[in-house]
């Protein structure tokens, strides 16, 4: 068919709501806002941290690019996972679930903001902020939601990467190079993101169990992901104190690591020995989940202020 | 298509372009920035 004779046929068609629907505020709703927010957070946390200064104009358009870059990667998500979501509760009400756009068009989307993101990145800031940023949106849209997520109840563990990208591009953003502070910054996101998702699929492992993802509470039961909690709350205590410890930062964020860390330690404990009932109302895994989200932007922000106040 | 879904159709499309042309005219006001402070280095 040619250009011309496909144009007159699209015209002839009916317009169908299903297709036509969509208000830009699903599109918006396909970046997943909530989870930017904290992508645009740490970022601009690693950014502000990182030794050196970048001109304000560079710096919002960093973060914009990371801020962009995690849109595209969710959108990417939602367009492949538009059945899985469909089934859960908590995902329902997503645009592509709802029928409120073409699938192929939040695929497109999701591939426009990760293209532009990583060349803007690229060309206005630096090419290894712009390398990481590549692979950050690949680890998520691909490594994460087409690999791992359905294979392995270990998809939190490795897939968490995907998180831990924001604070170490920002600091890439300033520095354009890669040393063991934006690593440890990585390393805190990555041990973080396991105990605070774990906390979240124990309360909601009905709707995983659904669709069939082998999510650690499904699939290795209750108890094996209580431990695991646990085990990764030790770990971050003492991961996000090593920034301190190799001197990396000064007293206002060691003190406040040691304070959030101990906390989330101290809320995991109650996690790890008790075994819910029926008709639990998961109060202390529901507790540990909350203060997991406060605990991450406290620790940044006591990064920030570290750096703010000491340098 | 009813005439109340058109208008709702068209209501739609008319957001989705002013988003579009408010990120459009972002764009070329950041560049512009970006230029101006690239020169400057």
């Amino acid at each position: 068919m040619t250009g011309t004779e496909e144009q007159q046929t699209m015209a002839s068609k009916p317009i169908t709501t299903q297709a036509m629907s969509a208000e830009w505020r699903d599109y918006f709703a396909l970046t997943k806002p909530r989870v930017m927010s904290l992508v645009v957070f740490t970022g601009l946390a690693g950014l502000l941290a990182a030794p050196g200064s970048i001109h304000p104009v560079l710096g919002f358009t960093a973060i914009l690019c990371i801020a962009l870059g995690a849109g595209g990667a969710a959108a990417l998500n939602q367009w492949w996972e538009a059945d899985i979501d469909a089934g859960m509760k908590r995902t329902s009400r997503r645009p592509l679930p709802q029928g409120k756009m073409r699938r192929e068009d939040a695929r497109d989307f999701g591939l426009m903001l990760s293209g532009g993101s990583v060349m803007v990145m690229g060309v206005a800031i630096h090419w290894l902020a712009a390398v990481i940023l590549a692979v950050s949106i690949f680890y998520y849209a691909v490594v994460y939601t087409v690999w791992l997520k359905p294979r392995t109840p270990q998809n939190i563990v490795i897939g968490g990467g995907a998180g831990a990208f924001p604070p170490l591009i920002g600091w890439v953003a300033v520095t354009g190079d890669i040393t063991a502070m934006p690593l440890l910054l990585f390393a805190i996101i990555f041990v973080w993101t396991p105990p605070h998702f774990w906390a979240l699929a124990l309360f909601v492992k009905t709707d995983y169990a659904k669709v069939g993802i082998p999510m650690l509470p499904v699939v290795a039961g209750e108890t094996v992901t209580r431990r695991q909690i646990l085990a990764y709350s030790i770990i971050l205590f003492a991961v996000s104190l090593l920034p301190w410890a190799i001197g990396g930062t000064g007293a206002i964020y060691g003190v406040s690591a040691v304070l959030l860390s101990g906390a989330f330690l101290v809320l995991s404990v109650p996690v790890a020995f008790r075994q819910s009932v029926e008709d639990d109302r998961m109060k202390p895994e529901k507790r540990l989940f909350g203060w997991s989200v406060i605990y991450l932007f406290a620790l940044f922000t006591a990064l920030v202020a570290d750096r703010m106040v000491l340098a | 298509m009813t005439p109340e879904e058109e208008e709702e159709f068209i209501r739609r499309r008319k957001g989705r372009n002013v988003a579009l042309g408010l990120a459009l005219a972002g764009m070329v006001v950041l560049f512009y920035l970006i230029t101006i402070v690239r020169i400057g280095d």
